[in-house]
């Protein structure tokens, strides 16, 4: 059965097909952008409301086994935020870190169709997957950790690059994966090993390998290139949270030497000043470098006042951030591949820390000449609740705003920044670049945050109004892959996304090498390890893209 | 106004509707309308209680109420009188007002208190004033008088306020208290006052104390008699030797502040 339906009058935005607020119309045919439809078709009326492509979340953190621990061990967050259940949903419990089904329903309310769960060992790929099976709505994804694998540290001690390469492919494909991720690399190997320990330089040797940081980071980079990955080698940088730990990001977007790659939630790796003195923002130097260099791309990582949950695989971190309430926190190791690190916490106005961290992520959206390289993210539940993005729009859209709120923040962190002087405010185009059509486009996904022809239906209407917070807070209509689930603010239906992975080639003989490491040092048998296919439904590989 | 149950529920009744400030204003034929939710199906209150009179700011319960849990979610005033036995977590995070059970309550009777008082005439179940799972602040103000026992993990987290057991109290009475007082007329359970922080916890029983604790003297505290003036006034059975008596003081809990006091009546 074909299913057809015409959005009409709606101001139309659409930055990667260049349309800026024009009205026009905007044509389903099952499930896809087409240029028309029959004139029977059913009609959305939009008028005075903007029409955008669903949002994209590029980094977050929503399911996989830290997310469940965090979700275990905070009832009390869930306890005064139950989400009932409708005629067409399921229940769920909110908080900082709400459960599978909420945190479908609500990305959706707000407007997003897709988010991608940002780090997950191998071994918790099956589930990463079931959950995010179970995550309702949204279109997902989730990327690897490979920073911290001791197999791959050791070929890569050895230099055999080759077989370095095949094994990367052979983890990706087998757990499913969307893409190589990096935390903190080497540094959990040196957590492990001594007491306390963390990298502090990218020339440092690893522990027990005769290996650094730089060749980590240089090999993962060039494999996700070699191997042609729709998104680059998804990095978070050494060094975060740390005063001065600017350089090291610098070095680390050096080390990519032109070559494609993501750094994640910059804002955290922003700070200038003295180790183990209170940070200054260098947001400046970061901004500079990465709008010189268009083969860097990132997302900010924006702070938000309020209530966050630090989890993280940089497990030497977690023990960094334990000591400022020393209150609850949970600290894990994931066998030859990872840390874990969650500690629930909350952002203050009247912190100087904090508030600089605020004013940074401000700095580096409101500094950046490229929208489309600097894309919108809170690290969702690091940097706050991805419930905070209407507000953050509205911080980056309205300027008289943003200076009431930079009055109640801790002064002497916001004259250590240049907020005060930037005037700049986001356009709505900009905003769909930052939430849609940019985060698609580093992703790889094609058929994402646009509305060209061809595109999948995910859109988003909104009513226009003044307050930016409360017209992104709940979008009036979303649509998605063509069914309308969101109707005057209602759900009308439900709906279950795909899970998108990518399967890069490998030489089958790769398997042997590994299977021996598995058989010495691992809690699970080789062939219990990898995903079958049949374990997951509902999935769409991307295909990589051609090497240059 | 009177509720009075006709028909008891066969499965836990969640009425957090009912309270003095919640039904404040409304009339007979609004509250039998309110929604309940009788296990996972959503009732009407009137398919429960009969509901008679005027709201004046007093508010009176009658029936067995053991299956009807949150009575007074909220409240911010007024009273509620009930008449009969009820099921756990009532006056859950009330703020003022006054709600007297004569008869016996379940669990978690005041978690997330702030101010106001509960009196139950008859036995309190576990977690009387306690902090709710995972969170560390519990109950920051008002009193919670039990006539009778109660179970374990009285005034859990305590952080402000008054929690007074006439009879015997659970194990692990005061456990991670911040501050605060507990009284325990009769025998308290093992584990008393672990993890606490600050406050005091007295008991007119002899009582084991954990390694952690430390006896630090014996003497005859004056602030005590005002404090068991008071809990006679309430109705508590206080005896005149606990006045003028003197008391063993241990200090703990050493694993963290040990700014915490147990003051155990000695003779």
């Amino acid at each position: 059965m074909s299913s057809t339906l015409r959005i009409v009058n709606g101001k139309v935005y659409d930055p990667a097909n260049d349309i800026d607020g024009q009205v026009r119309d905007v044509c389903i045919l099952d499930g896809k952008i087409v240029d028309s439809v029959p004139e029977d078709a059913p009609t959305i009326d939009a008028h005075g409301m903007v029409v955008m492509p669903g949002g994209v979340d590029i980094h977050c953190h929503i399911a996989g086994s830290k997310v469940n621990l965090a979700r275990k061990f905070q009832p009390e967050d869930h306890r005064y935020d139950p989400h009932p259940g409708t005629e067409y949903t399921r229940s769920g419990s909110g908080g900082v870190v709400p459960s599978t089904f909420a945190t479908g329903y609500r990305y959706a309310t707000m407007g997003y169709t897709t988010a991608m769960e940002a780090a997950v060992p191998p071994l918790s790929a099956r589930h990463v997957l079931e959950e995010l099976e179970d995550t309702p709505i949204i279109d997902k994804g989730y990327y690897v950790l490979m920073g911290n694998n001791s197999m791959l540290h050791q070929l890569l001690e050895k230099g055999r690059m080759e077989e370095f390469r095949e094994a990367v492919a052979w983890w990706v494909k087998a757990t499913k994966a969307y893409t190589i991720k990096l935390v903190n690399p080497g540094a959990d190997e040196m957590w492990k090993g001594k007491k306390n320990a963390n990298i502090t330089a990218l020339d440092q040797k690893i522990h027990a390998f005769d290996l650094t940081p730089r060749k980590v980071i240089k090999a993962l980079i060039d494999v996700a290139n070699d191997l042609g990955l729709p998104h680059p080698a998804h990095i978070h940088c050494n060094n975060l949270g740390h005063s001065g730990n600017y350089e090291t990001t610098l070095e680390t977007m050096r080390t990519a030497e032109g070559r494609r790659v993501h750094i994640t939630h910059i804002q955290f790796h922003s700070y200038g000043g003295e180790v183990g003195k209170n940070p200054v923002s260098a947001a400046r130097a970061i901004s500079d470098f990465v709008n010189d260099n268009p083969n860097i791309s990132a997302d900010v990582g924006q702070v938000m006042f309020g209530k966050s949950v630090s989890m993280t695989a940089d497990a030497p971190l977690a023990w960094m951030l334990r000591h400022v309430k020393e209150r609850k926190w949970i600290n894990a190791d994931t066998e030859c591949e990872s840390g874990c690190g969650i500690i629930p916490f909350e952002y203050q106005q009247h912190v100087y820390t904090h508030t600089l961290q605020w004013a940074i992520g401000l700095e580096l959206f409101l500094m950046a000449k490229d929208p489309w390289r600097m894309v919108l993210s809170t690290d969702h539940p690091n940097g706050g609740s991805f419930l905070n993005y209407p507000r953050l729009i509205r911080l980056l859209m309205d300027r008289d705003f943003r200076n009431q709120e930079a009055t109640r923040v801790n002064q002497k962190a916001i004259g250590k920044t240049s907020l005060p002087d930037l005037t700049r405010e986001y356009s709505m185009q900009e905003i769909a670049i930052v939430t849609r059509a940019g985060p698609a486009r580093l992703l790889g996904l094609k058929n994402k945050g646009h509305l060209g022809v061809g595109a999948d239906a995910d859109i988003t209407i909104y009513d226009e109004m003044d307050n930016k917070e409360e017209m992104f807070n709940a979008a009036r209509f979303v649509i998605k892959d063509g069914h309308l689930f969101i109707k005057n603010h209602e759900f009308c239906a439900d709906h279950s996304g795909r899970i998108f992975h990518i399967a890069p080639e490998y030489d089958k003989s790769i398997e042997n090498e590994i299977r021996s490491f598995f058989d010495d040092y691992y809690s699970v048998q080789f062939d219990n390890y990898p995903v079958s296919d049949t374990h997951v439904h509902n999935t769409e590989v991307i295909a990589n893209i051609p090497v240059t | 106004m009177k509720l009075t149950l006709h028909t008891a529920p066969e499965v836990p009744l969640e009425a957090e509707v009912i309270g003095p400030t919640s039904l404040n204003g409304l009339t007979e034929a609004e509250v039998s309308a309110l929604t309940v939710h009788h296990g996972n199906r959503k009732e009407a209150l009137g398919e429960f209680f009969t509901v008679t009179g005027k709201m004046n700011g007093r508010l009176e319960l009658e029936g067995d109420l053991s299956f009807v849990k949150l009575l007074g979610k909220g409240m911010s005033g007024g009273q509620m009188i009930i008449d009969g036995n009820v099921s756990g977590h009532l006056g859950v995070g009330m703020s003022g007002g006054r709600i007297v059970v004569n008869g016996n309550a379940q669990d978690w009777v005041g978690e997330d208190m702030k101010g106001g008082s509960i009196i139950i005439k008859g036995n309190a179940g576990h977690m009387v004033g306690c902090v709710v799972r995972g969170a560390e602040v519990g109950m920051q103000g008002g009193e919670i008088i039990v006539h009778g026992n109660c179970k374990n993990e009285a005034g859990g987290g305590l952080r402000r306020g008054l929690i007074a057991i006439g009879g015997n109290s659970g194990d692990f009475t005061g456990l991670n208290m911040l501050a605060g007082s507990i009284f325990v007329l009769g025998e308290m359970g093992i584990r008393t006052g672990a993890g606490m922080k600050r406050g005091s916890i007295v008991s007119m029983k002899p009582a084991q104390m954990l390694p952690t604790f430390s006896y630090s003297c014996t003497y005859q505290p004056i602030f005590l008699r005002f404090y068991l003036n008071y809990l006679r006034e309430l109705g508590l059975v206080i005896d005149d030797a606990w006045l003028t008596g003197s008391y063993q003081r241990w200090c703990g809990d050493s694993i963290e502040l040990n700014k915490g006091e147990i003051l155990l009546y000695h003779s």
